[in-house]
């Protein structure tokens, strides 16, 4: 009986270490070795052709595979965009852990590039002569994507923020567009007076957007130097923005409702949501998401925190950028190359992007150009004058995209509690300090 | 050393006829061998490993070291976790008696054979256990909403304003009426099966003893479907601490409401999946597991002694 056991036992142990063997093979073997490249292998591997997996969500990427399709027949392009954001980097981050499924080319975001190419899940594109591309961006995004000599995207578009409004709402009850913060706090209490279902924006808790406002008001709470992180938001910027903001939170000028939501492209279509201060890259969204408000916005430079002051900040932008597990090297840095510094850019700002080529940015094609949804303003001269005016010094977190995540459960709670703003960025600094710890990050 | 092996199996050898009974031994491995081999590989194997990854730490700076039970002191020392077994444990504390007793009194009143319908009802209350939990969640997500779900218009169509189901203070009473909504069929189901066995000679003794039908249910009724109590409790007790879909569903109507860490699950969830700490998340996940068997333990020995 009790050598039955034993042997049961033993049996068990035996197979279940078969089993986990088994399990832990499937995550494990990725032989092959990286080895320098050149613009010939690129050549070479465009006329031999393959497929390639894009995952980004980008809406203008779509004609520019197609063209690079008909370009280079014998290449496939696999765009898959349905997933953005949160959604998007788990993703990203769980093929990379499980080396499985991991795309050759997937969008990423500047606020999210560190923590990719900090666990080196980022293919060096210096190699294939991305590091001579340098000066054909503008020095925002190209700081965000490079690293030294490494190079870990090339930047896709930029997010220069500008105030965008719906002239019809505005019109309607008279009320002046804003220049400053607190002349937008004093619009915000005027339309939602004048109607009740107007609000002046909406915002129920967005790291993205509260980052953006930061870098505006000249706080600056992140410090990286290396592995070296520290994390205060507790200066002079911040203050600004907190005390401004919590009065639109207090007063319930806000509608609680999140980005990207049928609920919000709802709002921007009916006028209850009557203004969004986002990234120049928005133009494109609107057109595809709020066809029924065409006519109805227009762009206007970001309020002012003290009347006069043009600074302005970055929000959002992204970069393409190549896996390092993923496969066919050569063909994602064709796509790569061809959707942001070739031929791809103008397709890609015709269709409403906002470009990060110098080239784009300062030709008087693209600064005249007439936004017929913005009733023909001409919406790229404000977006141009934003990105030469996007203060200095920002960066992100190493672990931004964490740090991004657990955002509701801190900063968020000042939208639904007493919590005050500055209350909640403590916590969101002290959780950010705490995970930045464990990851074994120097914290201040 | 050779030869001191050489008698061993020299003396072997001779005894290869009893070896019969060592081809039967592998008869039976070879009929338990499936089993075992499903067993291993899709229960134990999964808790070796997550052992095994529950003793190491992943980090971005400085890679993976292996840190013997760090992850486990970390986690018995940490607040979010504990607060988030104190949200399941309140959840459990009100929800499962609420829900049990419906499904009891459900299934008292579909047994009494006084209810006209008998068979329409015991369907239609079992209709939303079918409803996949996901598909279950969305719905009521929609009904919840104060913009433009049911409560929305409602507030519209009477000019009130109806408590915001996903605020912080409810959205636990909510996801508590989703969950009641789901499972109260499921558990009037086994209630109405142990009741379907008990041998109509009781009935028919009682009615002679001049029981009436209270009485009858506290005296033969009630003691007679413990064990079918005691199960579902264990069942809606794991059931609680494992809570994960609803939240997770619900949370992006109610980001600010529903934090990342609000039920241990949905912890272990975040912990891997939006900070890639798998390792700690594992060590977590062990010990929910260990007090959840714990507490089911408990009660299972609780109810039966009662029983006996």
């Amino acid at each position: 009986m009790r050598r039955t056991t034993s042997r049961l036992l033993r049996g068990i142990a035996l197979v279940s270490t078969i089993a986990l063997g088994a399990t832990a093979c499937g995550s494990g073997d990725d032989g092959d070795s990286k080895k320098p490249v050149s613009s010939g292998d690129v050549k070479a591997a465009l006329e031999k052709g393959g497929t390639i997996k894009v995952w980004a969500w980008e809406p203008t990427l779509k004609t520019v595979a197609a063209d690079f399709e008909k370009k280079y027949p014998k290449v496939k392009v696999e765009l898959v965009g349905e997933r953005s954001g949160d959604k998007h980097y788990t993703a990203l981050s769980n093929a990379i852990s499980a080396k499985k499924g991991v795309p050759d080319v997937a969008q990423v975001e500047y606020f999210a590039l560190g923590q990719y190419s900090l666990t080196k899940g980022l293919t060096d594109l210096a190699p294939f002569g991305a590091d001579k591309l340098a000066d054909k961006y503008t020095p925002g995004p190209w700081n965000a994507v490079s690293d030294g000599d490494a190079v870990y995207g090339l930047p896709m578009d930029s997010g220069p923020m500008a105030l965008f409004y719906n002239k019809k709402v505005f019109d309607k009850y008279k009320v002046e567009v804003p220049t400053t913060w607190d002349e937008y706090v004093e619009a915000a209490r005027k339309l939602h007076k004048a109607d009740p279902k107007v609000y002046i924006a909406n915002d129920a808790g967005d790291a993205g957007f509260t980052t953006s406002m930061l870098w505006q008001a000249g706080s600056r709470p992140y410090k990286v130097d290396g592995t070296k992180v520290k994390v205060d938001f507790a200066d002079a910027g911040a203050k600004k923005y907190t005390d401004t903001w919590q009065k639109l939170v207090d007063e319930k000028l806000l509608a609680p409702i999140n980005g990207w939501t049928d609920d919000w492209y709802k709002g921007l279509g009916d006028g209850s949501i009557a203004t969004l201060a986002t990234g120049a890259w928005m133009p494109a969204n609107f057109v595809t998401g709020v066809p029924n408000a065409a006519g109805d916005w227009r762009a206007a430079p970001m309020p002012a925190w003290t009347a006069g002051d043009k600074a302005s900040a970055e929000n959002g932008g992204s970069s393409l950028a190549l896996p390092e597990l993923g496969e066919n090297e050569e063909l994602a840095y064709a796509f790569v190359e061809y959707a942001n510094s070739g031929a791809g850019v103008q397709s890609r700002v015709k269709e409403g992007a906002f470009p990060a080529t110098t080239a784009e940015l300062e030709s008087d094609a693209f600064r005249n150009t007439e936004f017929e949804y913005f009733g023909g303003q001409k919406a790229n001269e404000i977006f141009a004058d934003s990105a030469a005016n996007v203060a200095d010094d920002w960066s992100y977190l190493p672990f931004q995209q964490y740090a991004n995540s657990i955002f509701n459960d801190t900063v968020g709670k000042a939208y639904v509690s007493d919590t005050k703003l500055t209350d909640g960025l403590k916590n969101w600094q002290d959780a950010s300090v705490k995970y930045g710890k464990e990851q074994g990050f120097t914290v201040e | 050393m050779t030869t001191l092996q050489q008698p061993a199996t020299a003396e072997r050898r001779p005894a290869r006829p009893p070896g019969r009974g060592n081809r039967r031994s592998w008869t039976g491995w070879g009929f338990i061998g499936p089993f075992v081999a499903v067993f291993a590989l899709v229960f134990l194997a999964p808790i070796v490993y997550s052992i095994y990854l529950s003793l190491f730490r992943d980090q971005l700076i400085g890679g993976n070291t292996f840190v013997g039970a760090d992850n486990y002191t970390q986690a018995l020392q940490d607040e979010q976790f504990w607060a988030s077994l104190g949200r399941v444990s309140l959840f459990l504390a009100v929800q499962v008696p609420i829900m049990l007793g419906i499904a009891l009194l459900i299934a008292l009143a579909l047994d009494s054979g006084r209810l006209y319908g008998r068979d329409f009802f015991r369907i239609a209350i079992f209709l939303p256990y079918a409803v996949p939990a996901v598909v279950a969640t969305l719905m009521w997500g929609f009904m919840y909403g104060t913009r433009f779900g049911l409560v929305g218009d409602i507030n519209e169509a009477f000019g009130v304003t109806l408590p915001d189901p996903l605020s912080t203070d409810l959205v636990l009473a909510s996801i508590g009426n989703i969950v009641t909504w789901e499972f109260v069929g499921y558990n009037m189901l086994i209630f109405y099966a142990a009741l379907r066995v008990i041998p109509h000679s009781l009935y028919e003794a009682a009615e002679i003893d001049g029981a009436g039908q209270i009485r009858v249910i506290t005296a033969i009724k009630l003691p007679a479907i413990r064990g079918a109590l005691v199960i579902a409790t264990i069942f809606s007790i794991i059931g609680s601490f494992q809570l994960f879909n609803e939240p997770s569903i619900l949370r992006p109507l109610a980001r600010n409401a529903i934090t990342t860490d609000y039920t241990p699950n949905f912890y272990t969830y975040s912990l891997s999946f939006n900070g890639q700490q798998h390792n700690y998340s594992a060590a977590v996940a062990i010990i929910m597991g260990l007090i959840t068997m714990v507490i089911a333990y408990v009660v299972q020995l609780r109810g039966m002694r009662k029983g006996a």
